[in-house]
């Protein structure tokens, strides 16, 4: 199926809260896709809820939270100045306007509908998300955001091995994120941060703020924008947390209403 | 060979679902015997860290523990349902009794929960999602511990604002008064935190600010209580004899001597030592000025009667064990600013000075044998 060729996160989430599958003994079935479970149904049901938001482009509506003129009022076509642009960066820039770049806010539309979407999509299917910044400004901000989508959050100095090095860092047989939220891809010294490279390294899907001054190559989903200003970071945290929330909600709507009719197979 | 019969063993069993149960006791036996080297068994003992005990280790000791206090109680022909620590310690202490200077040398008898350090329990539930939200980060507890520290300091700046406002702002308005307490030391927080830590300080910006006092629950729970240092002088109280001259005694202490003084407020200026007269006990000048020093130092040389006991230590320390008596005597014959006074000349504190051991490899407590070039 298509769903099983995404990120080996999905795969490890499908096996981890899957029902415990009882094999019978008898040598009748020949080959192993049609083994069947003594409950049929729950599986069909989670394959239907797990579905069944995958057939609209937009299926937990994420266009709706933001408009253009909030991510103007938000400031985050302010870009630095040209001395600083990434040469990456250059596709992102409407322009240029007293020495000052102008991040296009159209991109930048397409660009944070796509992350929300994927981020809605990655909640939904009760994945871990991580946000980081190393911004001290923000610090307090992400961290309150996390604690109040019940996801996790990583504002402090990254110590060299904490997705590379896992089973040592924390214990063995730790879960690592399924996706990596970056509220600023730079760290205090103005280099790319560690953990865009780890998360790369080890098949994590990440989605950035990107800055004029910021590398886009190794983000999987870029939303070229201002991660100075406090405006535009509170913006970018208030999207998050309601996507993520609306998308929990989601899903619990859906078990609801499927758990209702979990002993007979169900057409709902 | 091993192999073959492996193999043979494989097909046999094959044909049964739990095969895999059945095979490794059987192929165990058939395989040989290999001899490894004994660097593979050398392991780097240093990056494994500290010991790591299970729950269940932890457990079996402590049903073990709770055992032999019973036996412990019922050999020492005590209550086994009322045997306390203190009794425990005892018992051991009699049972095992033991020279070594080193007191963590001993034999002791402990709760487990006090010997093997505090561990971390599993962090994530059954899906794997951890329980804390800040569990990426390596230090959870610490950072969180920041975490909430800063949402105090937004918090006051945010009620200090709002006062302002309404201009009611005070800068002098009730700040903290923490007393006898200090801050833990960055041991005492890490063993708190089950973590290690750098120096941060948050804490002592949270405190400059003057409406500190709304956080003050938190930030006590960061402070130790000092035991209470209390060196106020207790003054003996004025007692009357039948006569009804107003007298205090008190005691005194330098090296080995100790002294005892009785203050007669009779107004002879008369001292007895031991019985006999100063000027005898005493022939040298320099111990009878440390003598009448307090008295000299008050300006009531001629008003009191000393009679005076001193045993231990030489001539010099006796004579200071007397002039610290009879400053604390003095004590409740004077006013409290007086008190004050004769505190900052010094006269009421004992000397702390004792006499410091001889050492080995040594001549003396502090000199060396002669050092030879060659």
């Amino acid at each position: 199926m298509a769903f099983r060729a995404l990120t080996k996160g999905l795969f490890g989430l499908r096996h981890s809260r899957g029902v415990t599958v009882k094999y019978s003994c008898d040598g009748h079935f020949a080959t192993a896709a049609s083994i069947q479970s003594p409950q049929p149904q729950t599986d069909d049901v989670k394959e239907k809820i797990l579905q069944l938001p995958l057939k609209s482009p937009d299926y937990f509506r994420v266009s709706e939270l933001f408009s253009l003129k909030d991510l103007f009022n938000a400031r985050v076509h302010l870009g630095h100045k040209q001395g600083c642009r990434h040469r990456l960066m250059e596709p992102y820039l409407y322009g240029c306007r007293l020495d000052q770049d102008i991040i296009d806010l159209d991109q930048t539309m397409e660009h944070l509908q796509l992350a929300l979407n994927f981020t809605a999509h990655i909640a939904y299917r009760g994945g871990v998300i991580l946000f980081v910044s190393r911004r001290r400004q923000f610090c307090h901000l992400v961290e309150t955001t996390a604690k109040e989508c019940g996801e996790y959050a990583h504002t402090r100095y990254w110590q060299g091995g904490l997705l590379t090095n896992a089973n040592i860092q924390y214990s063995p047989g730790v879960r690592l994120p399924d996706l990596i939220v970056f509220l600023s891809t730079l760290n205090n010294v103005f280099q790319q941060h560690v953990a865009l490279r780890d998360a790369a390294k080890m098949n994590i899907p990440t989605v950035g703020v990107v800055d004029s001054n910021c590398n886009p190559s190794l983000v999987t989903y870029p939303i070229p924008g201002n991660d100075d200003t406090p405006v535009a970071v509170e913006l970018y945290c208030r999207l998050f947390k309601m996507t993520i929330n609306r998308a929990k909600d989601k899903r619990r709507q859906m078990e609801l209403l499927h758990g209702l009719f979990t002993p007979t197979p169900s057409s709902s | 060979m091993a192999s073959s019969c492996v193999r043979v063993v494989g097909s046999i069993l094959g044909k049964c679902a739990n095969c895999s149960a059945i095979i490794s006791p059987v192929t165990l036996q058939l395989f040989r015997q290999v001899c490894m080297s004994s660097a593979l068994h050398r392991k780097n003992l240093a990056a494994a860290g500290p010991e790591q005990f299970t729950a269940e280790f932890v457990k079996k000791q402590i049903d073990e523990f709770e055992v032999g206090k019973r036996h412990l109680a019922n050999m020492m022909g005590e209550d086994p349902e009322n045997f306390s620590q203190e009794d425990i310690d005892r018992s051991i202490a009699y049972l095992f009794p033991s020279g070594l200077f080193e007191k963590k040398a001993r034999p002791l008898m402990k709760h487990p929960d006090e010997i093997f350090p505090k561990q971390r329990a599993v962090q994530w539930g059954a899906d794997g999602r951890p329980f804390h939200f800040l569990f990426y980060t390596g230090k959870q507890s610490y950072y969180f511990l920041m975490h909430e520290l800063y949402g105090k300091l937004l918090n006051v700046e945010k009620h200090q604002d709002r006062l302002r406002a309404k201009g009611l702002f005070s800068s002098d308005a009730n700040s903290m008064s923490l007393g006898m307490s200090r801050w833990f030391t960055k041991e005492e927080l890490e063993v708190s935190l089950v973590e290690t830590i750098s120096t941060h300080d948050l804490m002592e910006r949270l405190l400059s600010m003057p409406y500190c006092s709304l956080e003050q629950q938190f930030i006590l729970q960061y402070r130790r209580q000092l035991e209470a240092q209390s060196m106020h002088q207790i003054v003996q109280p004025l007692q009357q004899d039948e006569k009804g001259v107003a007298y205090s005694s008190a005691e005194g202490l330098r090296k080995t001597s100790r002294s005892s003084v009785v203050l007669r407020d009779c107004g002879s200026g008369r001292v007895t030592v031991n019985g006999q007269d100063c000027h005898h006990y005493f022939s040298v000048l320099q111990d009878r000025e440390q003598l009448m020093f307090p008295l000299q130092f008050m300006g009531v040389l001629g008003r009191f009667d000393l009679k005076c006991t001193v045993s231990g230590g030489g001539r010099s320390s006796q004579a200071g064990a007397l002039r610290l008596a009879i400053s604390r005597a003095l004590l409740s014959f004077l006013s409290e600013k007086e008190g004050e006074a004769m505190r900052q000349a010094g006269l009421l504190t004992p000397d702390p000075r004792v006499r410091e051991r001889k050492k080995p490899g040594q001549e003396g407590a502090r000199r060396k044998y002669t050092w030879k070039k060659r």
